[in-house]
C-alpha cells in the first residue's frame, strides 16, 4: 500500500503542456526537468508537488508528441503514479520504459478531487480513498517484465547479457 | 484466416500468424530519429555497447532546430555527426534536407509492406506508402539500436471509407479534420487506421501523407493506405531496395467502419486548444489573427504551395499578417522554386523559411507572443506549442491559410478558387 496526494486534471492532457517544446531539445538535468512539469497547464504544480503525489486525469492522458521527458519530468518531480481513464499509446510505452507507473482506471478519475489523500494497492489493483475502493487494470504480462527489470534499459541490458 | 493489413505485416515479422491483441517481437526494416538522436545516443551509451546492431537500418535526419539557433543545439548536432561517423551509419541527412517525414519518404525508405519505427509521433506518415509505421520514445529507440528488436501489440483496425469527390476549395486536410472533429482526438487510440473506400485512390500521395500524418492526432498507432498503382509506380521508380505490398483481406475484422462522404464537405478549421475542436471555417470567419504558417510535414508539399500560390498570385497578404512559408524538404523547395511558386509567395509578402520543422513545435523560430494568434497548416494546436502560453493556434488547409492571410482574418478559400 502506498500513500499519495492527488493532483487532478481533465481529459486530453497533452505532452506539450506536460513538458513544453521549448525545453524538449535541451538536455536538462532531472532536477531542472522536474521544475518544468505542467508549466503551461498548472504553474503551481512544480513548486507544490511532493514525493509520492499522484496525477489523476481523464481520458487520453499524454496525447501528442512522443517526447519521453513528459513521463520523465513527472517521475523526477516525485510523482509515483498517473491514474487516468485512458492513456495515449506512446505515452503509455514511454512511462513503462522509464519506470513511471501508469494506472488505467475507469471509476477513480471522476471520484477523486485534487488534494485527496489516497492509497494505491499496486499488487491488488486497488485505489482506496476515505473508505471507497476503486480498481485499475493490471499491466499486461508482456510489459510487466520491463517494469520488474526497472525500465527498458535495464531490461535490454539483461537481454543482451543472455546468450 | 482473414487478416487486416496490420495483422498480416506483423505476422510476417513475427514468423507466425497473429491476431489483433497479441504481442510480438519484431525486427523493423528501418528506424528514424532526428535531433533527438543526441539524447538517444546518451541512452545507448548507458548500455555499454561499442556498436549498434544494424547500422544500415538507422536513418537520422536533422530537422527540428535547423540550422542550430543556440550553442546547445549546435552541440547536439555535433554529437550526432560524430556518432554517425564513429558508427559508420550510411543514412544520415544533415540540416539541409528538410522535415524527417518528407525526407525519409522521398528518399525511398517508406515502401509498401515495410515496418518502420520512428522516435517522432508523426512517424505514422509513411502509411501513405503502404508501410506500417509507428512512433516510439527515445529510450525505446536506444534499445532498438542495441537489439534490432521491439515489442509491438498487434493493433485493432478502424477503417475509414471515403466516397464521393471533393467540392471546389476542399482538400485532404479538411477531410481529416472533419473525421477527427466528429470522432475525437482519442478515437483511434492504440489502433491502426485504414484509409479506404472508393475515393481513397483518388488522393495524391502528398494528400495521403496529410491523412496518415494526422492519424497520430486521433491517437492511432499507425495510419495506412493500401498500395495501388500510384504507390507501386512510385515505389518502383524511387524505392530503395525491394518491397512486398501488403493489403487487408476482404472480410477482415475491423473494430469499426466509419463513412466519410467527401462531396458534402466544406472547409474545416481546428480551433484552440485541441485538434478535435473542429468547426466549419464559415463559423469562425472574420476572426483576426497575426501569423500565417504555410507548410510543415503535414502540408508543405508542392500541391500545398501550389494552391496557396494560386490564391496569392498578383496579390499581397494583409499588412497585419506575417506569412511564414515552410517547404517540407529541399526537394519540394527546389521544385517550387523552379515552378515559380516561391517567387509568387515571396512577392505576396511571404517569408520563405528553410525546410525543417520551423515554428511548428515552438522551439526556435517564428514564435508567438502572448495573446497572438496563428492560422497554420500544421498538425497540432496544443496550448503554448508555438510560443506564449496565451497564444492561440488554428489549423486548416493551405487554401484556407492563404485566403486568411490575404484578408487578415480567417476566411473561406472557396471564393478564390
Amino acid at each position: 500500500m502506498s500513500k499519495g496526494r492527488v493532483w487532478k486534471y481533465g481529459d486530453d492532457v497533452n505532452t506539450d503542456v506536460i513538458y513544453a517544446g521549448r525545453y524538449t531539445y535541451q538536455q536538462l538535468e532531472p532536477a531542472e526537468m522536474a521544475k518544468k512539469a505542467f508549466e503551461d497547464l498548472d504553474p503551481a504544480f512544480a513548486s507544490g508537488v511532493k514525493p509520492g503525489d499522484v496525477i489523476v486525469a481523464g481520458k487520453n492522458f499524454g496525447c501528442g508528441s512522443s517526447r519521453e521527458q513528459a513521463a520523465a519530468c513527472l517521475r523526477y518531480a516525485g510523482v509515483q503514479a498517473v491514474i487516468a481513464k485512458s492513456f495515449s499509446r506512446i505515452y503509455f510505452r514511454n512511462a513503462i520504459n522509464l519506470g513511471l507507473a501508469v494506472l488505467q482506471s475507469l471509476d477513480a478519475p471522476d471520484a477523486l478531487p485534487s488534494g485527496d489523500e489516497i492509497d494505491i494497492d499496486f499488487e491488488g489493483g486497488r485505489i482506496l480513498s476515505g473508505g471507497r475502493v476503486f480498481t485499475f487494470f493490471p499491466l499486461p504480462e508482456s510489459v510487466l517484465g520491463i517494469v520488474r527489470a526497472g525500465g527498458l534499459l535495464e531490461w535490454t541490458k539483461k537481454k543482451l547479457a543472455t546468450p | 484466416m482473414k487478416q487486416t493489413f496490420s495483422e498480416k505485416i506483423l505476422s510476417r515479422k513475427a514468423g507466425r500468424s497473429v491476431r489483433a491483441g497479441e504481442v510480438i517481437t519484431a525486427s523493423p526494416d528501418f528506424y528514424l530519429s532526428h535531433d533527438n538522436s543526441s539524447a538517444i545516443i546518451g541512452e545507448f551509451k548507458k548500455l555499454g555497447l561499442a556498436k549498434v546492431k544494424a547500422p544500415g537500418k538507422i536513418v537520422i535526419i536533422l530537422d527540428h532546430i535547423v540550422p542550430a539557433s543556440e550553442e546547445k543545439y549546435a552541440q547536439n548536432h555535433k554529437t550526432i555527426r560524430e556518432f554517425v561517423r564513429a558508427q559508420g551509419l550510411p543514412h544520415f541527412f544533415d540540416i539541409q534536407h528538410g522535415v524527417c517525414h518528407q525526407v525519409l519518404s522521398e528518399s525511398g525508405f517508406a515502401l509498401p509492406g515495410r515496418l518502420i519505427m520512428g522516435s517522432d509521433s508523426h512517424t505514422t506518415t509513411y502509411g501513405a506508402y503502404g508501410a506500417f509505421a509507428a512512433g516510439i520514445g527515445r529510450t525505446e529507440m536506444a534499445s532498438i539500436w542495441a537489439t534490432d528488436e521491439i515489442w509491438l501489440r498487434v493493433p485493432e483496425t478502424l477503417r475509414i471509407e471515403f466516397r464521393g469527390a471533393f467540392p471546389r476549395g476542399v482538400f485532404a486536410k479538411d477531410a481529416i479534420l472533419k473525421v477527427i472533429g466528429d470522432n475525437g482526438a482519442d478515437r483511434a487510440n492504440y489502433e491502426a487506421v485504414e484509409f479506404a473506400g472508393p475515393a481513397s485512390s483518388s488522393f495524391s500521395l502528398a494528400s495521403r501523407m496529410v491523412l496518415a500524418n494526422m492519424a497520430a492526432e486521433m491517437g492511432a498507432k499507425n495510419g495506412y493506405f493500401a498500395p495501388d498503382d500510384l504507390t507501386l509506380d512510385w515505389a518502383r521508380a524511387h524505392g530503395r531496395g525491394g518491397f512486398e505490398p501488403v493489403s487487408s483481406d476482404p472480410g477482415a475484422a475491423y473494430e469499426a467502419v466509419l463513412d466519410c462522404d467527401l462531396s458534402v464537405l466544406e472547409p474545416q478549421i481546428a480551433c484552440p486548444h485541441t485538434v478535435d475542436n473542429v468547426k466549419p471555417v464559415r463559423e469562425v470567419e472574420g476572426k483576426p489573427f497575426h501569423q500565417a504558417l504555410l507548410g510543415t510535414c503535414t502540408n508543405g508539399r508542392f500541391e500545398d504551395l501550389e494552391v496557396a500560390a494560386r490564391i496569392l498570385t498578383g496579390r499581397t497578404v494583409h499588412p497585419g499578417i506575417r506569412l511564414l512559408v515552410l517547404p517540407a524538404s529541399r526537394a519540394v523547395y527546389l521544385e517550387a522554386m523552379k515552378a515559380g511558386l516561391l517567387e509568387i509567395l515571396s512577392e505576396a509578402g511571404g517569408v520563405i523559411l528553410n525546410p525543417g520543422c520551423g515554428p511548428c513545435l515552438g522551439a526556435h523560430e517564428g514564435l508567438l507572443a502572448p495573446g497572438e494568434v496563428v492560422v497554420g497548416t500544421s498538425n497540432r494546436n496544443f496550448k503554448g506549442r508555438m510560443g506564449g502560453r496565451d497564444s492561440e493556434i488554428y489549423l486548416a488547409s493551405p487554401a484556407t491559410v492563404a485566403a486568411s492571410a490575404l484578408e487578415g482574418k480567417i476566411a473561406d478559400p472557396r471564393k478564390y478558387l
